[in-house]
């Protein structure tokens, strides 16, 4: 019966009487009376399942069958691609057994990594040395997250409305703050120092054990939001206003991007690299990785307390 | 003249500076920036293709003093380079043709916030066409997809915001797969740069247990990249992230973007894992297949759609179809065909995106092709760079669109397979076919006047300079493209040999 309709109408269509667009192209300027009935018909339908206040059961139950559907779909290539991952896992040559040409990366950055980067934690030394490269991109997919989330979040007018019942409040960055908690003032001024120096004690030691740029920041930026939450907004505004919080990830990320391009022009036309390497093991050694270090860290920080800022009020620094 | 061969790293430090100091302008003075320095950008790739044509070889750059196995290292050859100047155009004729849009649509707050992304999205851009090592291809991979999403929600309205979520979550999934599949070769091989893997790999090969491995490895990797660049069944984000953002927006990603992915794979093919053994694994017959059905499918539902925006972002699926068929067919000539397929849509379809506001702006603002009639005849020029893209997206002769189609029929002939051949051939009659069924019916719509409504009140006579100016250079690369084929054709063959 399908098939035959098909057919027919193919055969017409060849014959130029039907027309497989006729639906979709055409309609004239005049107001088309089915449209707005159907139109119509939808909003009532909408209507009655506002009002009902059972919208979304309602919208499950006359899926159901495709929901049921997704789901074994979903679970079977789950399961398909932990297998072939398992599988493959298993294929893999064992430890120690590997090709003598896997290995030879990794040994080199063991065996002379402290020599050529001047850095007693060879991860630094590798991030920020030998393959500075990828850390420069990563440093500015942080910046690109928080240009995101500011394009999301900050109030303007397109995403605040007139309509919302607490408008002139939600203007009002006093409506978020929920500083009035004297436990929370107490406990703060005698945490937030703490992590204050001890995010800038991983921050300037990233180049001699464990920490860095990254870590460094987020304790940085952590420590910010406590005082923030502490102490209320007017007080991190009165120093760490929008701007100061832009021209901190500019000038950081500027300083990066020509620091290491300097790095990249020197090296790859083999040309002295006027940086100092400084003794392994002091604050000021490594070459390049102390400042970059400092200038991922106030980046990360930056960009920490500002999505926190974004999401509790929709602003940095009150602009 | 060997300082042109720093130009390459110049560009990705010079965008990512760019893309921290729009953050700082206001909203105008960023747009200015960013205009001024892409020129810049132009102009030295423009210096870059020239240095390497001429000497012959492709420039290899290590990024620092350790060379190559130890440290990064990029690498420009012809064709990245042919590819970075065609980015670079249309980067500026989108922004030129689009920046009307860009301030009514967004925000005054937000302007230079988009400019900021513009810049870090051509930074990763360069970055992808000319890294030489896969792990920094990841890095700016990420940087391209945050880049992009924050590109579809700027509009801020409800529709973008949707398929935005949507867009991010597909290719997070992208990213993730090809990330596992980095990892895996990574753990295999020991290494991240792309000639040194080729070279374990070659070795590795010869084991069937390893080569399973290699063939899961590679095959993930290429779901993730294909997720992410829209191939058949992946396509279905398209319509709404291209339909609903701001046009420059959407002729950027449907154009430059989801073309970054592909080049980055068929990169991965060739430099990391070596085309000889890449042939021998089933993974490219399966993108043939994929890639001819998305072909068809991709047409049909853009037969389907209601909206001109919608048909415009279903034919990109099958445009990135038509490319995948090239990369499956396989042999220089496939992807030769690939490639040049890669220029002549990125050049078409960003000339039609940037041309179907203007014409919903003679037709009360809307998409609809109700209400589209005429439109063509109420803003001229609009119609006029239309019917030129149109008629490419057909394949008619003279234009971009016929040369590509010839391409892939010739990759078909030489990829010395009957099935193939036939495949290729009726795929490409198939589609030619339904886009002619599509782009001449709104052809007609939009240059035909039945209820007499055309007045002289409602016709556009303001002609703004700065639509007619990328129409303009849009328009006459779509003839080069068609009329001197050979000249491209012959550049990117030769870049292919230094691609590997």
């Amino acid at each position: 019966m399908k098939l035959k309709e098909w057919k027919d109408r193919f055969f017409r269509w060849l014959d130029g009487e039907y027309d497989v667009m006729e639906n979709i192209m055409d309609g004239s300027l005049e107001p088309d009376e089915g449209h707005e009935k159907r139109k119509h018909v939808i909003k009532e339908e909408h209507e009655k399942m506002k009002a009902s206040g059972i919208s979304q059961t309602v919208i499950s139950m006359e899926r159901k069958g495709f929901y049921q559907i997704y789901l074994a779909v979903a679970i079977v290539s789950c399961i398909a691609l932990i297998g072939v991952l398992l599988y493959t896992v298993a294929l893999l040559p064992q430890y120690g057994q590997e090709n003598p040409r896997a290995v030879e990366v990794s040994d080199r950055y063991i065996e002379h990594g402290l020599e050529e980067t001047g850095a007693v934690n060879i991860v630094a030394g590798m991030i920020l040395d030998y393959r500075a490269f990828d850390t420069l991109g990563e440093s500015h997919v942080l910046f690109a997250a928080l240009l995101c989330v500011m394009i999301l979040l900050k109030k303007d007018k397109k995403n605040m409305d007139t309509r919302f019942d607490d408008y002139h409040m939600i203007l009002q960055d006093e409506y978020f703050d929920v500083s009035k908690d004297t436990v929370m003032r107490e406990v703060g001024k005698v945490i937030v120092p703490c992590i204050f120096v001890f995010g800038i004690y991983i921050l300037l030691n990233g180049q001699n054990g464990p920490g860095g740029g990254f870590s460094g920041g987020a304790v940085l930026g952590a420590g910010l939001i406590i005082f923030e939450t502490a102490f209320g907004f007017e007080l991190v505004d009165s120093v760490f206003t929008a701007k100061v919080s832009m021209l901190i990830s500019f000038i950081s990320l500027t300083f990066y991007s020509f620091a290491k391009g300097y790095v990249f022009f020197m090296g790859a036309n083999h040309l002295h690299n006027h940086i100092p390497k400084g003794i392994p093991g002091a604050i000021l050694s490594g070459g390049l990785i102390l400042p970059l270090n400092i200038a991922v860290g106030l980046v990360v920080a930056c960009t920490m307390f500002g999505f926190y800022s974004l999401f509790k009020r929709g602003s940095i620094g009150g602009v | 003249m060997d300082i042109i061969r720093n130009i390459p790293m110049m560009t990705i430090i010079l965008s990512l500076f760019s893309g921290s100091l729009c953050f700082v302008l206001k909203g105008k003075a960023a747009r200015f920036y960013t205009i001024f320095y892409e020129v810049i950008l132009l102009v030295a790739c423009g210096f870059v293709l020239w240095y390497i044509v001429t000497t012959g070889e492709a420039v290899t750059y290590s990024m620092g003093e350790f060379p190559a196995p130890w440290g990064n290292e990029i690498r420009a050859g012809i064709l990245e380079a042919l590819l970075a100047v065609l980015f670079m155009i249309i980067m500026i004729c989108s922004v030129l043709a689009g920046y009307r849009y860009i301030d009514t649509d967004l925000d005054e707050s937000k302007v230079n916030l988009y400019y900021a992304l513009l810049n870090l999205m051509t930074a990763s851009l360069m970055a992808i066409l000319w890294t030489n090592d896969l792990f920094s291809g990841y890095v700016f991979l990420e940087i391209l997809t945050l880049t992009s999403c924050g590109s579809l929600i700027v509009r801020e309205i409800g529709r973008t915001t949707l398929a935005a979520v949507r867009y991010m979550i597909l290719n997070l999934l992208g990213s993730g797969l090809f990330l596992l599949g980095v990892t895996l070769l990574y753990d295999l091989t020991g290494h991240l740069l792309m000639v040194p893997m080729q070279e374990t790999i070659a070795e590795m090969a010869q084991d069937p247990r390893l080569f399973m491995v290699l063939t899961i490895s590679t095959g993930i990797l290429t779901i993730g990249l294909s997720i992410k660049s829209g191939l058949f069944p992946f396509h279905f984000w398209m319509p709404d992230s291209y339909g609903w953002s701001t046009p420059t927006s959407a002729s950027i990603l449907s154009s430059l973007v989801s073309k970054a992915y592909i080049v980055l794979l068929i990169k991965v093919f060739y430099r990391a894992i070596g085309i000889s053994v890449f042939e021998r694994m089933p993974i490219k017959t399966i993108l043939l297949v994929l890639g001819v059905i998305g072909m068809v499918v991709g047409s049909l539902e853009a037969m389907h759609a209601n909206n001109i925006n919608r048909m415009v972002a279903f034919s990109s699926a099958a445009q990135v179809g038509y490319i995948f068929m090239g990369i499956g067919l396989g042999g220089i000539a496939g992807y030769t065909a690939a490639f040049f397929h890669i220029m002549a849509h990125a050049v078409t379809k960003s000339m039609l995106f940037l041309t179907t506001p203007r014409l919903a702006e003679v037709s009360d603002n809307s998409l609809l092709f109700k209400k589209l009639q005429s439109s063509a005849l109420r803003n001229k020029e609009a119609g006029f760079s239309f019917l030129i893209a149109a008629l490419s997206m057909i394949g008619i002769p003279l234009f971009a669109g016929f040369s590509s189609k010839l391409q892939f029929a010739l990759a078909g002939v030489e990829s010395g397979s009957h099935v193939k051949l036939i495949v290729v051939i009726l795929a490409l009659g198939a589609s030619s076919l339904l886009n002619a069924i599509y782009f001449i019916r709104t052809l007609i719509r939009i240059y035909s006047d039945p209820h007499q409504t055309v007045h002289k009140s409602n016709i556009r006579t303001h002609h703004s300079l700065g639509y007619i100016f990328p129409m303009f250079i849009l328009g006459a690369m779509n003839l080069f493209l068609g009329l001197f084929s050979w000249v491209v054709i012959d550049l990117i063959e030769q870049g292919l040999k230094m691609f590997g």
